[in-house]
């Protein structure tokens, strides 16, 4: 259902968009350009555009230097499948306090949340000693573990904010129906919650893809993700910001295609109108 | 509200629960512990129980009070400049832009890149007064570049996670309003109610929640905030950019002093309980309705 | 069934007898410095003589490393096999009984072929407990050209006076060229690095032999007040977040008239592919107040083998390929003789080859010949190290007092205000630490 707009709205909001867009953007735009530059050229004043030596050589360094696809690879599964563990746990637990509250649900929430504010570094001993007795350390479970975990209150968070959107007439008509409670979540709650559940998906795949914390301590080499990858091309003595650049610019790329494929997800058009 | 529903609720909630309890109870058991003990990880295996005294040590650091202020200046600045701006290219993102997905990709893409990444681009390729971009513009309009890490490192640091958080608000606010009731919008336009008056009556009532959400979330983030000060300030000049977090990185990874870092957590984790108190008075009611 | 038995008994002790390629997997951490990538690279020529052995690296940046490395160590997290640690490492974790004493290295190794210096930093009663990949000192690095457009010659021991007042004529802000870069930005081993080698040379010490701590003498007033205002008249802006790599790259930009650094420094800018001024750099010996110490300091990078490992023989195996004269052959082969390892080895700076390809090389030996662990201060000092001590507090102090002095010369305290921080903050650890009582 389109919205009638006036075509000078339409036109005005897309310059404003484009212009905030492009704004914040520059600085990854900046970071890619640098990473086609030499070394040299990468911090160099007057700063050059588009008018310089493009070259693969940061590339083929990182390339040449570090396994990206095993990192990769690590990366995808790690930040995936705790991802996707973790939506697994939180979906009913949102689900429950959404739909099927008690007067424990505001201290529960904000219970989970607190799980989160030790600083990870206070914790880094205790959890490296428990990872090492149970041979956790450097593998890609331990590392989903972590993750899985950290970042379940968050899950649980989102997920609660969009089921609370979803009417419950329409849940109610629907279990008037005859529909279980099974039915109702999985025929009628989860496609109107697909925007929700997808920004959810989005925003924690990247909050576990970037987490440089856990991941650099408790990986060493068969597990270690991109964050691994990353940081090894910070150097203490040397050049490095165009090859950093490249080393990031390739982090990012799977990334850049999954915010790609899950914004399509975020169409208006599943509103409750239609529903209606 | 039947019977079967609420048993089935309290079945739904229990994995999350039952994991995050044990998640949560053993670090914190063990933290406790060697918050009570003079453990230094260059020296394992000779520790000895010292009461509270990690405590005191770490609260009388003439260090503490100026980290604390640091830490409630960086996120209340960070929560306001991405709490506002978000609304604001949410509610640009919502119209009909030609080309809207690449531009909302843009503006998420901040949050794609990793904290210390972006902050190194920062530091080096944007702010450094002499070889940065900034610095560029600056000499070319003739003012002199200001030297961000030096004379206003807290203000450059804020900047920077104001940045990288931006997307994460303004993806959640977007994506609540797009269950916004359009016909509810029309109906007040057709009654004569004028673009403000939409905004403060019915979006604003409407985005509470996910604010208040965001709100909360991100204050647990940004209490601690770390990766970005390491890598560009080194908690520094003098202490102007410690926060708690980079008190307790000290603590446990410079001095390599786990009792007292252990302590430091532990007052991290009150500070943060306060934080948090204050703020559900202040925004909790949202979460209900 | 008796042939089947058979058969399966021959079987059996058939592929007994086929020698086992029990395959050991060394996992090496090492720092993301140019000279630890090109032994990456060169990795393929370890294992071709030493097919048995995987090599896996986990490389990176220094302070990062080491902070994972004595995790793992005091953890016993066994997650490492071979560590790239300092000079400052070596005789804590050797007291510690970390380390596992490298005297099994070989034949071909020639310890006394070491550089003494270099040697004695990385021996603790005399034993070998790592073995040095490169070492450095520092000294100065200046622009010829700049020197000669303004009628100045460098000698090769100057003094303070001498290039303060270089550096003044030096600088000419509008148009972009700073007389001398320096470290500013915090960290124990960041600017704390040069401000205590620059100490030395002014005669200050960081503790008196009780452990008192010197912040409030004259020797640490003079030495820091030098510093603010010689870079506050003749720096570049922003001086106060430069490290290594800021002041690199503004010296390979042609922005420095002087650049006061480690001596590996010298191949970089050097490099015509990285540096605009390539072929108009000349070396001098750090400065000194003629009080008989310089202020340049000594590093060595070491290759060490954490105790309790089970792939002892497989770790000494690669130590001793990796810091040996045939490795260095090896590099100069690949990739010229100016980007060997440097600062290890005395047959190395009688290499005639080595010489004329780096023509740092003269001044990077006396540098590390002229900076002595044992006795780094002009007064008597309890600690060992020249621009640290390496007691295990140091980290922690040499941050805190780095912070401070950053501050200074941000401008965001003052000199006094910043030494008197030093000092108290100092003075509190310490007697935590149990050193004073």
């Amino acid at each position: 259902m389109a919205r009638r707009t006036s075509s000078t709205r339409k036109w005005v909001a897309t310059l404003a968009a484009w212009i905030v867009g492009l704004v914040i953007f520059f600085p990854i735009l900046w970071m890619v350009l640098a990473s086609f530059k030499t070394e040299l050229e990468a911090f160099s004043i007057p700063p050059s555009f588009v008018f310089f030596h493009w070259t693969l050589e940061n590339y083929a360094a990182v390339q040449g230097r570090s396994d990206y696809v095993h990192h990769a690879v690590n990366s995808i599964i790690i930040a995936g499948g705790s991802t996707l563990i973790a939506l697994l746990i939180a979906i009913p637990a949102a689900w429950s306090m959404a739909f099927a509250p008690s007067r424990w649900t505001r201290d529960i929430l904000l219970w989970m949340l607190s799980t989160k504010m030790m600083p990870p570094v206070g914790v880094l001993v205790p959890i490296y000693l428990l990872y090492r007795t149970f041979g956790l350390l450097d593998t890609r479970s331990g590392l989903i573990l972590v993750l899985c975990l950290g970042n379940l209150p968050i899950v649980v968070w989102m997920l609660f904010t969009y089921f609370k959107e979803i009417p419950k007439d329409i849940l109610e008509a629907a279990r008037m129906d005859g529909a279980t409670i099974g039915r109702e979540l999985v025929y009628v709650l989860m496609p109107m919650a697909v925007p929700g559940i997808a920004s959810t998906l989005l925003l924690n795949v990247i909050l576990a893809w970037n987490e440089a914390f856990w991941t650099l301590n408790l990986s060493t080499s068969e597990a270690a993700p991109l964050t691994v990858f990353i940081a090894s091309y910070s150097s203490p003595e040397g050049l490095f910001w165009a090859k950093l650049s490249a080393a990031s610019t390739l982090a990012i790329a799977p990334i850049l295609v999954l915010g790609w494929f899950s914004q399509r997800q975020l169409v208006r058009g599943l509103t409750f109108g239609a529903v209606k | 509200m039947t019977e079967e529903t609420r048993r089935v609720g309290r079945l739904s909630l229990t994995p999350a629960v039952a994991l995050l309890f044990v998640w949560m109870i053993v670090p914190l058991g063990m933290t406790i512990y060697f918050s009570t003990l003079h453990y230094s990880l260059l020296n394992p295996g000779t520790e000895s129980f010292v009461g509270l005294e990690n405590y005191y040590y770490f609260l009388a650091d003439p260090a503490f009070l100026a980290s604390m202020r640091n830490t409630l200046v960086l996120v209340g600045s960070v929560l306001a400049i991405t709490i506002v701006l978000g609304t604001l290219v949410a509610l640009l993102l919502d119209e009909a832009v030609v080309g809207r997905s690449i531009v909302r990709l843009m503006v998420i893409a901040p949050f794609f890149v990793m904290p210390t990444v972006s902050a190194l681009v920062w530091k080096n390729l944007l702010m450094h007064p002499v070889s940065g971009l900034f610095a560029y513009i600056a000499t070319s309009l003739g003012l002199t570049p200001i030297d961000w890490f030096a004379d206003a490192p807290l203000l450059a640091i804020i900047l920077i996670v104001s940045w990288q958080w931006l997307p994460f608000a303004t993806l959640i606010l977007l994506t609540a309003l797009q269950s916004l009731d359009e016909e509810q919008k029309e109906a007040a336009e057709m009654d004569g109610a004028r673009a403000i008056s939409t905004f403060f009556y019915i979006t604003l009532p409407h985005l509470a929640r996910p604010i208040t959400v965001v709100v909360l979330i991100e204050t647990i983030f940004l209490l601690t905030v770390f990766a970005e000060i390491f890598v560009t300030t080194g908690g520094g000049p003098g202490l102007a950019t410690t926060n708690i977090a980079f008190l307790v990185y000290l603590q446990a990874l410079i001095q390599f002093d786990v009792g007292t870092a252990s302590a430091g957590g532990l007052v991290a984790v009150v500070i943060a309980n306060i934080v948090a108190f204050f703020l559900v008075r202040v925004v909790g009611r949202n979460l209900d309705a | 069934m008796k042939h089947r038995i058979g058969a399966l008994a021959a079987a059996i002790s058939f592929f007994a007898t086929i020698p086992s390629f029990a395959q050991t997997t060394l996992t090496i951490a090492t720092v993301n410095n140019g000279d630890m990538i090109r032994m990456q690279g060169l990795t393929g020529s370890f294992t071709g003589k030493n097919p048995d052995i995987t090599i896996k690296w986990v490389t990176l940046e220094e302070n990062v490393l080491r902070q994972r490395v004595t995790t793992d160590i005091a953890t016993k997290g066994g997650q490492f096999d071979v560590l790239t640690i300092g000079t400052y490492e070596v005789p804590i974790w050797a007291k510690q009984n970390w380390l596992v004493p490298l005297d099994k290295l070989g034949p071909d190794y020639d310890v006394s072929d070491l550089l003494p210096k270099i040697r004695d930093a990385v021996s603790v009663g005399g034993k070998l407990y790592a073995a040095p990949f490169y070492g450095e000192s520092s000294m100065i690095m200046y622009r010829t050209d700049l020197f000669q457009k303004a009628g100045l010659t460098m000698p090769s021991s100057p003094t303070w006076d001498f290039v303060i007042d270089a550096a003044k004529k030096l600088t000419d802000k509008t148009a972009g060229v700073y007389g001398i870069c320096l470290r500013g930005k915090a960290g124990w081993g960041e600017n704390m690095a040069f401000l205590t080698a620059m100490a030395n040379s002014f005669g200050a010490r960081w503790f008196d032999e009780k452990w008192q701590p010197q912040f409030n003498g004259p020797e640490w007033k003079k030495t820091l007040t030098t510093y603010v205002e010689l870079m506050h008249e003749a720096g570049p802006p922003g001086a106060s977040s430069n490290g290594f790599n800021e002041n690199l790259a503004l010296f390979d930009a042609g922005k420095c008239g002087m650049w006061i650094d480690a001596t590996v420094a010298a191949s970089f800018v050097t490099n015509p592919k990285d540096s605009k001024v390539a072929d108009k750099v000349g070396f001098a010996l750090a400065p000194n107040t003629g009080l008989g110490k310089n202020a340049n300091w000594l590093w060595a990078w070491n290759l060490a083998i954490p105790a309790g490992s089970k792939k002892i023989d497989a770790a000494e195996k690669f130590i001793a390929w990796a810091t040996s004269k045939e490795y260095t052959a090896l590099v100069a082969s690949k990739e010229g003789w100016a980007n060997v390892p440097p600062g290890t080895r005395t047959s190395l700076y009688q290499n005639p080859d080595y010489l004329k390809a780096a023509p740092f090389a003269k001044l990077t030996l006396a540098s590390i010949d002229s900076a002595d662990p044992n006795h780094p201060t002009v007064k008597p000092v309890p600690y060992v190290g020249v621009q640290y001590a390496a007691i295990p507090e140091f980290q922690g102090l040499g941050t805190a007092v780095g912070q401070q002095f950053s501050a200074a010369l941000a401008g965001s305290t003052s000199v006094d205000a910043a030494l008197a921080a030093a000092q108290s903050e100092t003075e509190r650890e310490m007697k935590r630490a149990g050193y004073i009582k």
